[in-house]
This record gives structure tokens, sequence and C-alpha cells, in this order.
């Protein structure tokens, strides 16, 4: 690893460690929207479609609010700006914010994935848990793209939390419907594996945000 | 660089620092033509803003240690560097619990913590008290033997401190001269 990414990195984790602005409200929301689930939809245990549907929407939403954290203190305290005047490629940052972003959904997921299965999911967790793990992980790459790619958009904008959820969740959709499609078969009481269509559709949609975000993330960032 | 508030001298500044792109015009520094060559000179310049650009949760020591990763510099530099500007054992508490004066000593270092070829001093000696001033002086004053371009609230001070002085009005040059020939007279016509 590069000296550079080291430095961004390592101020990353020391700001959120320090803050505790993005992780804390992540785990706290989805865990609140698992509760909130049981009682509107008014059923003790989820399988299939629905299990699928809560548990996404649960990690899309929550997702939000850390994206909405990643360029807070760069903007407001001038970091970008040093860093902007720093020798080293804009795409960097684009790599620290995306890997950041990886390690605040991982340990949502931590949380999150296994309050689930407490808390709604009827069938067991465990035979489908390999097959989870990869469409949470191809969803993950997406997701922290998007965030990455519209928080340093809205960064500079007054409407910051607005306009991330406006314009991140419409981008997030392809991954919802990959993920929520390829979980259900795997959270049904008759589980089996997902066809393989939906881990693609999520993998060749991370290969084109990946793309887009290189290409544009200098223009994001630049005054 | 003197002229009254709204005259473009931080808009210029931040030119030279390669932070704003010239919307017409042409624009040189160090040599290299910007903004197509910025990422030649970034290294080679030190740009002290109004703003600190360091992160207010973070210790002197760890916001130096981060801008030593991007520049590719010793981390021993950021140690060094906060004993010249007089931060002791302040240097491990978080910035917000600094004073400004402080925190404006932090961002000092930071600005040559690279030891850059041209400095860019945007209103660099605001916040510190005389005796800062002083202990400041080896690194961005005239006996750093930089070239450096400074703006500040002070025309008087900051004409003393330069060889050349361009004066800005409603974002055009209106005069330059040596620093040697200019008189109180031109430097208040200046602002009228």
């Amino acid at each position: 690893m590069s000296g550079p990414l080291r430095a961004l990195l390592r101020k990353e984790l020391r700001l959120e460690l320090r803050t505790l602005a993005a992780l804390p409200a992540m785990m706290l929301f989805a865990v609140s929207l698992f509760v909130l689930a049981h009682f509107t939809l008014n059923r003790s245990v989820l399988e299939g479609d629905l299990a699928a549907g809560v548990l996404w929407i649960a990690l899309l939403l929550a997702s939000l609010l850390g994206a909405n954290r990643l360029f807070v203190a760069d903007v407001q305290q001038g970091g970008l700006e040093g860093f902007m005047l720093a020798p080293v490629e804009r795409s960097l940052l684009l790599l620290s914010k995306v890997i950041v972003m990886l390690v605040f959904l991982l340990a949502l997921e931590i949380i999150a994935v296994p309050a689930f299965a407490v808390l709604l999911l009827g069938p067991p967790l465990g035979p489908a848990i390999g097959w989870l793990a990869l469409l949470l992980a191809l969803a993950d790459v997406g997701i922290a793209l998007v965030a990455v790619l519209v928080s340093a958009l809205a960064s500079r904008t007054r409407a910051r939390d607005l306009f991330v959820a406006l314009i991140g969740l419409p981008l997030m959709l392809p991954i919802a419907i990959g993920a929520a499609r390829g979980s259900a078969p795997l959270l049904a009481f008759a589980a089996h594996a997902p066809a393989a269509r939906w881990p693609l559709m999520i993998g060749l949609y991370d290969l084109i945000l990946g793309l887009i975000a290189f290409a544009l993330f200098d223009f994001l960032v630049e005054e | 660089m003197l002229g009254p508030n709204g005259a473009g001298k931080t808009t210029l500044l931040r030119l030279l620092s390669t932070l704003l792109r010239p919307s017409r015009g042409t624009l040189e520094v160090l040599g290299a033509a910007l903004p197509d060559e910025a990422y030649k000179v970034r290294g080679r310049i030190g740009f002290v803003a109004h703003e600190p650009l360091l992160y207010r949760e973070l210790s002197a020591v760890e916001n130096l240690e981060y801008y030593c990763g991007l520049y590719g510099v010793e981390q021993a530099r950021a140690v060094e560097l906060l004993d010249a500007v007089g931060i002791g054992p302040a240097r491990n508490a978080p910035l917000r619990e600094l004073s400004r004066g402080s925190v404006q000593r932090v961002a000092l270092a930071r600005a040559v913590l690279h030891r850059p070829a041209l400095l860019l001093l945007d209103e660099a000696f605001s916040h510190l008290d005389p005796a800062a001033v002083e202990l400041v002086q080896p690194l961005i004053g005239r006996s750093a033997g930089v070239t450096r371009v400074l703006t500040s609230h002070d025309a008087m001070a900051a004409a003393a401190e330069a060889d050349v002085v361009l004066g800005l009005r409603a974002a055009h040059p209106v005069l330059l001269a040596p620093a040697a020939e200019l008189d109180a007279a031109t430097i208040r016509e200046l602002y009228r």
C-alpha cells in the first residue's frame, strides 16, 4: 500500500473513531428498521421475498447515513483543500473513501445481519451464509462507489442529506434489485441457491460504477 | 499583494496554489503552466490559507503526520516543526482544544512541512501574538530563504517584508513597483 493511501486511511479511521459520527448511527438505524418492520408488517417471522426486501431496504438506507458523513470533515474543516494541494493522484482519495465505506458497511453487516436473523428471519441463516456473503460483498462494492460519488457531489451543496438520498437511492436501485432477488431464495424455508444472473448483474454494475467513478472523481472534487 | 477587501488577493493566491482553475488568461508558477502542469508544482508550493486546512478532531502531530504521508516526508519532520513553532505538550491534544493562535502555528508548520520553493501566505500572521510572529520567522519570514507571495491586513508591514508590491483593486492590477519605492501616501491611495 502506498504511503499517501496509508495516510488517508489512517486519517479516515482516526476521525471516525474520535467522532463516531457514522457507524453507530448506521447500526442503530438498521436495527430500528427491523423492529419497525416487525410491528408494521404484524409478523413475528419473515422469509423469502419479504425477508430479503426488509433486509436490503434496511442496509441501503443505513448506508446513506454513512454516505452523508463521508466528506463532512474534509469540506467543513478544509482537509479536502489540504489534500488537493498535495502532489498525489486524486484517485487515491476516491480509493480511500471507497475502502472506508466498505469498512463501514462490513461493520454494519456484522451487527445488522445477525440482528435480522434473531429478530425477524424465520429460516435459519446458517445454510445461506456463503451465498449471502457473496451477495453482500458484491453489493457493498456498488453501494460504496455510489456513496462516494454522490457524497462528493453533494459535499459542496447546502442540502447535502437530501441530495445524497435523492440521487443515491436511484443509483442503488440495480444493486437493490439484484441483491434482493438473489437473497430471496436463500432466506426461504425451502432455501436454494440464487440464479447466477443476480450476482453477475451486481458485479457488472459494480464494474460500470467503478469506471464512471474513476473518470468523474477529479471533476467532482475540484473547484 | 496589497489591495482593499474584495480586490482579489485571496483568489489570486488560490490560483497560484493550483486550488482554483483560471477561467481565462495564462498562469505560470515555477516554470509550469497552470492548470495543465499543476501536478509538477504541487509538491513545491506551500500555502497558508485563511482556514488552517487541518482536522479539528486530530491532534497537531496526527495532522502533520497525515500531511507527511501525503507529501512523502519523513514523520520525524512533524515533531521537529511543532517544536519550531512552539507547540510543546499540546501537540497530542485535539486541535479543537487549542487556541486559534496555536492552530495557526500548526497551519504554518503544515505549509512548510515539505520544504516548498514557493510560499503563498494569505494573512499568515493573523491570530499570532508578537512573540509567535518572531518564533515563526525562520520558517516563513524573509530569513526562510524561499520565494514568498503574501497578503496582509497590515499594508505597511507587508510592504516592509516585500521586494515587489502588486496592488490590486476590483480584480485588476493597479500598481506594480519595488517596495523600496513605495511611500505611505501611495499605499493609502490604493485603499481609497
